[in-house]
């Protein structure tokens, strides 16, 4: 148990400077902007036709007088006090726009790792044990096509077959346009979130499942497995009893890992769809100069791919009986 | 006697493909004869690489799926077929393999031994195998990771008797073990062949293999090139081959005189005598007969064509 928490103390202060490290690349980037904060925000024109002084409130406002270090320590010494900020876009705590758009996505990101993860490991299994046989062939074929297909445009093959050819589904938005909010069923949002949730599925269960049958066959291919076999195990045995357990744990990294490829894919995903979730609040931030708020959901995003990965790590050491055992006996 | 194993002209070929198109047939053995009796441990003896693991899994039917076999099997006096054998192995015919990594890391000992089977009679079976090689209940409970080696091995050897074997094939079961241990093992071998099994005792070993086998089978290159009662080790000039004779040469109670050389890859082009790079003997006639047949000679099995000449050291 000692051992567990040491882990797990090490692992969160990696987190730490990890999110530190972060949100230094983000600032660094956005000060490396070409975009002027006030010509993209404010407009050519108006900013032409204000006053000397009318120019300097709104500089001030933007921060982009402030030498940058000063704003970095700024901001860093805030968020140690707990306060993130305000959004200068959406002139709110960037708490609360992180907390809003990600209440927006949380259905979309779930059901895509969710789906994606089960369905890819149960096609990888399955193609791993047909290794070279045409089920392979078509769905690895298949998976690989997926994979090196750019997900913003199977996006828009999605959104032009089954929303403007089929219209089974909304062309957009999270829900429907000119229904007052509490009117707002939970079908109409399912219905709003299937396409991009699709699109994100797809991706992910071609990468899982091609990642699930190289280990498939490196399993399949093991001593332990031979000897199954020659005690008299059937296929079914084999697969099922040694396969799948010796495949269980390289798949428990794999799905935890898969939370960033999600919620890296769901920025292009919800841009396509304009669905008002993170993704899309980040593209705002980025193209808006938005610093308060793209800062806030860098860091946000991060600390949830790194607590994946976290929870990955301590259910890889309860399932794997060398470790969990391993350390009971210290 | 009742003779268990006869294998007749057994040949395995892999299939595999050269940049993706060109097909090619490796063979890995070939034209092997062998037999084992009932209460009879056959040796096989060869260099690594010389196809001894796959003679072991042609017989069990368990070769990878880019191979096939030619020749015949037979398990007490029928053809072994592929759905016989299916049905036959880890219950009549057991393999003893080679070490801890064989046993799935995942999995605790017991429920790998039962094969998942609910039934109390198998799990009783199981129970007593274990007891038999002086391993309590708790190893049942146990990971492969927290066996010592010997305890693994004991368990694999365990794993052959939760059956009622018949035919044992046992692939390099000592490796890592020190002589006192290993010799424990092959009494355990001898145990098992006076209860009356057969036992394939496949090794790379000939000193150990003359310490428990009544026959000794000679492996090259994938070919059966000498079978011999095992006294006839305690005299060179009543072996056979001129290779059998090197490995006795190589042996430290006979001066420890290794040969010189490497048998041929599977993939090597064979012309004449596979054993024509290394012999000490060799003719011109040698290089040039394809297929020299394994035949008949003072009272064992030799595929050479000058056998028993003396050996000039
Ligand atoms: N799947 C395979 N495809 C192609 N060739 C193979 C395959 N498996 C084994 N071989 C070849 O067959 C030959 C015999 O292999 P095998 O494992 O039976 O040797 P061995 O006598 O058991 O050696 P060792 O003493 O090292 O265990 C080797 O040359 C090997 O390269
Ligand atoms: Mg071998």
């Amino acid at each position: 148990m000692k051992h567990r928490l040491q882990f797990t103390g090490k692992k969160l202060i990696r987190m730490a400077l990890l999110l530190l490290g972060v949100s230094i690349v983000t600032f660094l980037l956005m000060c490396a902007s070409p975009l002027d904060p006030l010509q993209t925000n404010v407009g050519q024109v108006a900013l032409g036709s204000m006053s000397p002084e009318q120019v300097e409130r709104l500089e001030a406002y933007w921060g982009t007088e402030t030498p940058a270090v000063q704003r970095y320590l700024g901001w860093l010494g805030d968020v140690l006090h707990g306060d993130m900020g305000t959004s200068l876009l959406y002139r709110q705590p960037v708490l609360t726009v992180i907390g809003q758009r990600l209440a927006g996505s949380v259905l979309l990101l779930t059901a895509a790792w969710v789906f994606s993860g089960v369905l890819g490991l149960i096609l990888g299994v399955t193609v791993g044990v047909f290794r070279g046989r045409w089920p392979d062939r078509l769905i690895r074929g298949y998976c690989l096509l997926i994979s090196s297909t750019p997900t913003f445009w199977l996006a828009i093959l999605l959104l032009l077959i089954f929303s403007v050819w089929l219209g089974w589904f909304p062309i957009g938005l999270s829900v429907p346009v000119g229904v007052a909010a509490d009117a707002v069923t939970f079908g109409d949002r399912l219905r709003h979130a299937v396409l991009p949730a699709l699109t994100l599925s797809i991706t992910g269960v071609a990468n899982i499942a091609l990642h699930t049958r190289e280990k498939m066959i490196d399993v399949l291919e093991s001593d332990y497995i031979l000897f199954a076999r020659a005690r008299g195990e059937s296929e079914a045995s084999v697969v099922l009893r040694h396969g799948l357990r010796n495949v269980s744990l390289p798949a428990i990294t794999l799905q935890f890992a898969s939370v960033s490829e999600i919620i890296g894919g769901s920025v292009l995903v919800e841009q396509v769809f304009s669905y008002p979730g993170l993704g899309q609040a980040a593209v705002t931030a980025g193209l808006g100069s938005d610093l308060p708020l793209l800062l806030g959901i860098t860091v946000v995003t991060s600390a949830i791919v790194f607590a994946g990965n976290l929870i990955a790590d301590l259910l890889y050491g309860a399932a794997d009986p060398r470790i969990r055992r391993g350390a009971a006996r210290e | 006697m009742e003779t268990i194993l006869e294998i007749e002209h057994m040949s395995v070929f892999f299939t595999q493909y050269e940049r993706g198109i060109r097909r090619r047939i490796l063979p890995v053995i070939r034209d092997l004869t062998l037999s084992v009796g009932a209460g009879q441990i056959v040796a096989v003896v060869g260099a690594s690489g010389s196809g001894k693991s796959l003679l072991a899994h042609g017989i069990l039917g368990i070769l990878p799926y880019n191979s096939h076999v030619e020749g015949t099997i037979r398990y007490a006096g029928e053809l072994l077929t592929p759905e016989r054998s299916a049905e036959l192995r880890g219950r009549e015919i057991a393999l003893i393999p080679q070490g801890v990594n064989y046993l799935d890391p995942l999995m605790k000992i017991g429920p790998q031994l039962t094969k998942g089977s609910r039934e109390e009679k198998v799990h009783r079976r199981t129970r007593r195998a274990l007891e038999r090689y002086g391993l309590g209940r708790e190893t049942a409970e146990m990971y492969p990771f927290e066996l010592s080696g010997g305890m693994a091995r004991r368990v694999l050897i365990a794993s052959a008797v939760t059956g009622t074997p018949r035919l044992i094939i046992a692939d390099e079961p000592t490796p890592g073990l020190d002589a006192k241990a290993a010799e424990r093992i092959l009494g355990h071998f001898r145990e098992l062949a006076d209860e009356g099994a057969g036992i394939l005792f496949i090794t790379h070993d000939l000193e150990l293999a003359l310490t428990v086998a009544d026959q000794v089978a000679v492996f090259y290159a994938g070919e059966t090139i000498e079978a011999a009662p095992a006294e006839d080790f305690s005299d060179v000039s009543r072996l056979r081959h001129p290779f059998t004779k090197a490995l006795w040469h190589a042996m430290p109670e006979h001066g420890f005189n290794p040969i010189s050389g490497a048998q041929p890859y599977p993939d090597e082009k064979a012309h004449g005598c596979p054993f024509a790079g290394q012999c000490s003997e060799c003719m011109s006639d040698c290089r040039e007969t394809d297929r020299i047949p394994l035949r008949e000679f003072r009272g064992g099995m030799v595929r050479c064509l000058y056998p028993g000449e003396e050996t000039v050291l």
